[in-house]
């Protein structure tokens, strides 16, 4: 592909490894930076209903990246839809680039919050959840993507058992899960979900199709999570 | 936690037979159910504590006023939530678990993420004394001292809690600390949410009295040449006005916090930076009492009783202007 490509250009799945190779450097999360890839992907090229026009627009659907850690992937998706242009890419970390390797909110055109320190996107996702109910905008959707060994953070779980029966039906959560957790057991995951109310499904992180049946399935009255499993992470 | 509701009348016996029997935090409710009323952006965040004040409210407004149970870290990033939708949300719980325990949803749900909320705190550093150490605060302003962009209000009466809460729901979209306390003065002051006010004039010292200590102050003072300045809002710090009394009455200063003895004294050193100064920052002593008891006994052990001011006053002041003889 070519690098010194236009900002109107259109690029599509295929063109993301390319967009993510321009971002160079010591960048030491990378396994975790493809690992969402997919999911990020089928969410921004098919679901979420947000664009770089409407990025202000109170009914937009939020995206909220909890997961910071090897943001790669994300900022590939951004620049590939348009909310970043490809040529801040390579600057990928440096002091005077918007893009390091946690997500600044305040620098990133179409981030919707910063994040790095696991375990605060789910409770804001709930904030935001919350908010728009309030104001009367019960179409828009809140996504919050968070990682399996990030659900080891406490704060997500006074999120995942206020949700449920507080019926956030506009919530979702995408969990990533490459098995990175120290501690887990099989079906752990979805299984503290469905416990606090939570609608659930478990599906191939790296399955486009079944990604987006996921995404868009019915849940109504109650919050839903997608377990989105994808290789173990390397090392 | 606890379900504790503070039931200290605030100043007690007004020595007159009446009583003052309303506290701040009898006010927190029934202030912000208005604004609820009035102010479609108004949001109220609560972890239990404080929830039977709004009953009324969140029949009206089922939808503003959130309860997460008892979830602090929650408590403050739904707040941050709410705020990313254009709410102004006024989060409360007791100091203790409004900023200490979910301090890096403080700093990042918050700060980092360029949200404003009100934080409205009760409880302040000892004012359930019996509950123990788990439930004082006194570090709560000093905390938040290492972030950038907070107010911080300390009224000292009910009536400048109710006047100090406007002040912060108004403030755009601000991150504000309003900090409830059963301790007050006897009677409330005009105060006007950002500037110190000039309670006596003296020309040997400046003493900063903040919220509710201002009574034992004024009583301490008593007789001494001191200019006393009543502060209810300490963050930002009324520099200037510390300047306009330092011209005549010098630049001895002493202050008096009801939280964590020196929280302001680096304020003081920045306002006065250019001029030779002396600063004495009295409030509650870091070490752990390990007591309980009551709000007075504390007090005393933190000598922020008249007696116990007196004499660190007296003292500061007079060494002073001994030291200007030389």
């Amino acid at each position: 592909m070519t690098t010194t490509a236009h900002d109107s250009r259109t690029y599509g799945y295929d063109d993301l490894p390319g967009l993510m190779s321009l971002m160079t450097g010591d960048e030491k999360h990378g396994p975790a930076a493809t690992s969402t890839l997919d999911v990020l992907w089928v969410l921004y090229d098919r679901v979420l209903r947000v664009t770089p026009e409407r990025r202000e627009d109170p009914a937009r659907d939020r995206f909220l990246l909890s997961k910071g850690h090897g943001p790669m992937a994300y900022y590939a998706v951004l620049a590939a839809k348009g909310f970043v242009p490809a040529d801040w890419l390579p600057g990928f970390g440096a002091y005077d680039s918007p893009l390091g390797h946690h997500p600044d909110r305040v620098l990133v055109p179409g981030a919707e919050i910063g994040s790095g320190s696991l375990g605060h996107g789910l409770p804001i996702a709930v904030g935001s959840a919350l908010g728009l109910r309030a104001q009367g905008l019960h179409d828009p959707a809140v996504w919050v993507l968070i990682g399996d060994a990030e659900l080891d953070e406490g704060s997500n779980h006074e999120a995942i058992a206020f949700a449920g029966p507080a019926g956030l039906e506009r919530l979702h959560t995408i969990v990533v899960d490459n098995s990175s957790a120290s501690h887990a057991r099989p079906g752990g995951i979805a299984a503290r979900f469905e416990a606090a109310g939570w609608s659930a499904v478990s599906v191939d992180g790296r399955d486009h199709e079944a990604l987006h049946a996921a995404f868009t399935a019915a849940h109504p009255g109650r919050p839903h999570v997608v377990v989105a499993r994808v290789e173990p992470k390397a090392g | 936690m606890s379900s504790f509701t503070p039931s200290h009348p605030a100043g007690s016996s007004d020595g007159k037979g009446s009583f003052v029997v309303d506290t701040m935090r009898d006010r927190f409710a029934p202030v912000i159910s208005r604004l609820l009323d009035e102010d479609p952006r108004v949001a109220v965040v609560l972890a239990e504590i404080g929830k039977d004040g709004f009953r009324e409210a969140i029949a009206r407004h089922p939808d503003r006023v959130v309860n997460v149970g008892i979830r602090e870290q929650l408590l403050v990033g739904a707040a941050a939530g709410l705020a990313l939708t254009g709410l102004r949300p006024v989060v409360h719980t007791f100091a203790s678990f409004l900023v200490e325990r979910p301090f890096e949803q403080v700093k990042l749900d918050l700060g980092h993420q360029d949200t404003g909320a009100v934080l409205v705190s009760a409880a302040a550093s000892f004012d359930w004394p019996a509950g123990g150490y788990t439930h004082m605060a006194p570090g709560d302003v000093a905390l938040l001292d290492t972030l950038d962009g907070w107010t911080v209000h300390v009224p000292g009466h009910p009536d400048e809690a109710e006047t100090l809460l406007h002040h912060a729901v108004a403030a755009g979209d601000d991150k504000v600390y309003v900090r409830l306390s059963v301790q007050s003065n006897r009677q409330g002051r005009v105060i006007d949410g950002r500037h110190f006010v000039t309670v006596r004039e003296g020309r040997a010292g400046v003493v900063v009295a903040v919220g509710p200590v201002l009574d034992a102050v004024l009583a301490a003072t008593a007789g001494l040449d001191v200019t006393v300045l009543y502060a209810t809002t300490v963050r930002p710090f009324d520099a200037a006005g510390l300047r306009r009394a330092a011209q005549a009455a010098g630049t001895d200063v002493v202050l008096v916090e009801p939280y964590l003895a020196g929280t302001s004294t680096a304020a003081v050193s920045e306002a006065l930076a250019d001029l030779p100064h002396r600063v004495l920052g009295l409030g509650v002593g870091r070490r752990e009492l390990r007591r309980y008891g009551t709000v007075e006994e504390h007090v005393a052990a933190h000598g922020l009783d008249a007696h116990g001011l007196r004499e660190r006053i007296g003292g500061f002041v007079g060494a002073g202007r001994a030291t200007a003889r030389v």
